[in-house]
């Protein structure tokens, strides 16, 4: 696995250091962090987060208590497709449940697991703010809302089909 | 209708556009405020209009304005706190996907009162695509001459920098998005100090949501006084709320906090009543956080009388009998809805979003979701209920920020209201499992003492 930035990353990292002040680069860890795991496969290893440390010169643990902190971060290698189905209250009571129960039976795996086509991770989050058009999940950085078990069975065919065309 | 000052515009064509934007009035607020304003009267006419933050907690933005230090030679920051997590809530979205000129423009003229020549928007990192949207926005006005260096030829500088969070719910507490906008984990910090003293970078630093000041350009173009007529008492102006759950019509709703609860529940103008027919069972009016109201006392106050959908009206009878406006995040249950699982879903959010920081909420939260979790699986006992009772109590007020007590309050709001509900789910162990406790008596008029 390659974990150094290519030249576009590189200059979308610095454009992010750039919005602080000066001396206050460690501002741009969140975000440079978003930057590598978009990079390096949808999640992020100890060689990654060391070398986002070495880039931002900070101390690796730095990177890893924060890291560590924020639900976003994939710390574990996740599907090519990741599928974060909301389960908190609003969802809830619109019918998340049986969304997620769909999921599951469909793709043939629990919360946490991977597809062994690699393909689809299914994950549950709570509240992503769209509570308004719920039962929804997250797709990358797409929202899928209104879901229903057709609907769901859609976005699966759509991902495949995106799988193979690539 | 009611009077709508923030998403007046929000249907027309491509006013997400720098072009539309300008072409139906916007930035007017930017040319008056710079160019005909001191920094000094800007704050006196957010002041005047009794404007309320907008994020949840209602502090008088004037007044929040008011505070920022001022010291020689160092920098001041105005940071927009995007970072809607509130389960329920989903107006800030609304508003920066379809409107994020008016976020820019209340911006400009907020750094410029404050004198923020970097200003920051910290968005939830989930909201990815509005990053985007907003950062684009951001291209078109810094082009058009409203960011940049020497704005319309006044010597104000300013430049506004998105940035994503990680997804966790505390970053919305001002202290912990500062600490995660400098790139640490969203501890919440120890007040005092304050933001307006020590904030960003230990700079003065004023947080504010980007509804509130998105109001800050109807305010500009209006006046105060005549913005603080819009409403009733303290709860001036226009309000966006986000209304969910068992109803026909889910969305971004504008009020002008004169309408009753009931109207905006029933009427084909906002939520168009409860979903398939069915009855109203209970509502959080005002995000996750805020108490739980059965029926009855959600529609009227314990005295009887309507309520509201204002501050005041809200929050009439204390936690006793009432709630809050809070965040606008309206979730609204019906007559099939469990207590006890929608309070445990809850409590699952919370004991996930604690920073861990506090023990009273670090541990508190786990506590009430397990506890929580075994009387909604058919386990619990009579005694887990005063038992939740009590943890709830020991975290509200015992923590640094207040995740604790925004966990705390569904869980004693539940219990106080819908008691019953949890003694039912205990003595009906297996029954619970396959059917629900139903409406029993909570819709049905409240009892008024003669």
């Amino acid at each position: 696995m390659v974990t150094t930035f290519n030249d576009t990353q590189i200059t979308e990292f610095k454009r992010l250091v750039a919005r602080y002040p000066e001396g206050k680069h460690k501002s741009a860890l969140l975000p440079a962090l978003h930057l590598a795991q978009d990079s390096f496969g949808g999640w992020l290893s100890t060689e990654t987060l060391d070398y986002v440390a070495s880039l931002l010169q900070i101390e690796p643990i730095e990177v890893y208590e924060v890291a560590t902190f924020y639900s976003m971060y994939n710390l574990k290698p996740v599907g090519k497709f990741v599928f974060e189905v909301c389960q908190t209250g609003p969802c809830m009571v619109s019918g998340s449940d049986h969304i997620i129960d769909y999921i599951k039976k469909t793709l043939d795996i629990q919360p946490g697991e991977t597809t062994k086509d690699g393909l689809f991770t299914l994950k549950l989050v709570e509240c992503l703010g769209a509570c308004g058009y719920a039962p929804m999940m997250q797709v990358g950085k797409i929202y899928k809302e209104h879901l229903t078990k057709e609907k769901v069975d859609s976005i699966i065919a759509e991902y495949r089909a995106q799988a193979t065309n690539n | 209708m009611g009077v709508k000052l923030l998403l007046d515009k929000a249907d027309v064509p491509g006013i997400r556009t720098y072009e539309v934007y300008r072409r139906e009035g916007g930035y007017r607020a930017v040319e008056k405020a710079l160019k005909q304003m001191t920094t000094d009267e800007i704050v006196e006419e957010v002041k005047k209009s009794g404007l309320r933050g907008r994020g949840g907690a209602g502090f008088p933005t004037g007044m929040k304005w008011s505070f920022i230090a001022k010291p020689e030679g160092v920098p001041r920051h105005l940071v927009c706190n995007a970072d809607e997590s509130e389960p329920g809530t989903f107006k800030d979205r609304y508003l920066m996907e379809f409107l994020p000129h008016l976020l820019l423009e209340g911006l400009i003229v907020s750094s410029y009162a404050l004198g923020s020549h970097d200003t920051y928007i910290y968005i939830r990192g989930e909201y990815a695509w509005i990053t985007t949207i907003l950062e684009e926005a951001i291209e078109e006005a810094k082009a058009a001459g409203w960011l940049g260096k020497n704005i319309l030829g006044t010597g104000f500088d300013c430049n506004i920098h998105v940035q994503r969070g990680g997804g966790a719910y505390i970053c919305g507490e001002e202290t912990a998005l500062i600490e995660s906008l400098e790139g640490n984990r969203g501890n919440p910090r120890i007040k005092p100090p304050f933001p307006a003293i020590q904030g960003l970078w230990m700079r003065p630093t004023v947080v504010n949501n980007v509804e509130t000041l998105a109001a800050v350009v109807p305010i500009i173009n209006m006046g105060g006084e005549e913005y603080a007529k819009i409403g009733v008492g303290k709860s001036t102006g226009t309000k966006l709320i986000s209304a969910c759950g068992n109803i026909n019509k889910p969305g971004v709703y504008e009020i002008d906090m004169t309408i009753t609860v009931e109207e905006f529940i029933y009427s084909d103008e906002y939520c168009g009543g409860i979903k398939d027919g069915k009855k109203l069972k209970a509502c959080i009016p005002g995000g996750s956080s805020v108490p739980i109201l059965p029926a009855n006392l959600l529609l009227t106050t314990a005295k009887g009388e309507p309520r509201y959908m204002n501050y005041e009206s809200l929050s009439d009878g204390g936690f006793a009998t009432g709630s809050m406006l809070g965040s606008g995040g309206f979730i609204v249950l019906d007559e099939d809805q469990c207590i006890v699982k929608n309070t445990y879903t809850l409590a699952r959010f919370y004991r996930h979003e604690s920073c861990g920081q506090c023990s009273p909420c670090r541990e508190g939260t786990g506590w009430m979701e397990k506890i929580l979790q075994k009387i909604e699986t058919g386990k619990g006992e009579m005694s887990d209920i005063d038992l939740l009772w009590d943890i709830q109590r020991k975290i509200e007020g015992n923590t640094i920020c207040p995740l604790g007590d925004a966990a705390a309050w569904p869980v004693a709001a539940a219990i106080r209201h819908f008691r019953d509900e949890f003694e039912w789910h205990i003595n009906n162990p297996e029954l619970s499992q396959t059917s629900n406790f139903g409406l029993q008596h909570y819709a049905d008029p409240i009892h008024v003492p003669a």
